[in-house]
């Protein structure tokens, strides 16, 4: 099952949704797309004049053209999402990920899907992650009877 | 022909980057591999680096962890070498979630014992009549 991850850049989320048998839906996947086709317009990301006009689908015209443009590479994936896992107000909310709006932006469509959804928080300590962990197994495991189902 | 790049983030007091390289080049698939400071970087076909890097989680499942990366090695849009250094676009988020490593390796290996952690009892909001309470002791009379 196609599993949409966020923080969208996560190696946590992207290595345990790999390792418990699903295929994670990452930010990555989008850029590697977008660098690796012939003809780079606009380095590093290849973001062009276009990519605003494909955020049009998930955001109205007078929306910033950033979230508009961040829109491009994350709708994709939300829109091939079956399941997400989402981890709550994550401490590295910049740098990529560092539009605010965006972030609640895609959370919202994220939700409005009504697919299975795991809410988290980053763990603290031993027992924090024990959980964390068990919990994205039980999810992953439930997802896959969902599936033979 | 689709192809990838994907970063091994080694956490682990067993093995090093340089083991994994080993290995790497043992296998002697057709894929482009860079040792880093954090783990591997292995580049090409799809089903090949997939098939490579489950067997090399093989090696210490509870250090070993990988993701897909945008980039391929060497990059020249994206690499600190051309560039004229500076912290490499993602690296923040690596670093913020490689210290949560290995605590997510504890929780991999309970998991695999078979622990069930404990349901955490949910925090009770402040009764009304208790806060009066603490507001009446507090007064001074």
């Amino acid at each position: 099952m196609k599993v949409f991850i966020y923080p969208t850049n996560s190696l946590i989320l992207f290595d345990l949704v790999e390792r418990f048998g699903h295929e994670p839906l990452a930010v990555m996947q989008e850029i590697s797309k977008r660098v690796n086709t012939p003809g780079l317009d606009s380095p590093p990301m290849n973001i062009t004049p276009e990519d605003p006009k494909i955020g049009l689908k998930y955001a109205a015209v007078e929306v910033p053209s950033g979230v508009r443009g961040r829109m491009a590479l994350n709708g994709p994936l939300i829109s091939k999402a079956e399941a997400a896992i989402i981890v709550r107000d994550p401490v590295v909310s910049f740098g990529c990920m560092g539009c605010a709006r965006t972030n609640e932006l895609v959370n919202f469509l994220i939700r409005a899907k009504k697919i299975p959804i795991l809410d988290l928080d980053y763990p603290s300590n031993e027992e924090e992650a024990k959980e964390f962990v068990y919990k994205i197994s039980q999810f992953l495991k439930s997802l896959g009877q969902e599936e033979k189902k | 022909m689709d192809n990838i790049t994907k970063m091994i983030v080694i956490n682990s007091s067993k093995v090093l980057p340089s083991d994994v390289v080993i290995k790497l080049y043992e296998s002697n698939a057709d894929v482009m591999i860079k040792e880093t400071c954090f783990g591997v970087m292995v580049s090409g076909e799809r089903s090949v680096v997939d098939k490579l890097l489950s067997e090399t989680r093989k090696i210490d499942p509870y250090g070993i962890f990988i993701k897909e990366r945008g980039f391929a090695p060497g990059e020249p849009n994206r690499c600190r070498a051309t560039r004229r250094g500076g912290a490499r676009p993602g690296f923040h988020m690596l670093e913020t979630e490689e210290k949560l490593l290995p605590q997510i390796a504890q929780g991999l290996r309970a998991l695999d014992k078979g622990e069930i952690p404990p349901r955490k009892m949910k925090k009770k909001k402040l009764e009304l009549e208790k806060l009066m309470e603490i507001i009446k002791n507090a007064e001074v009379s």
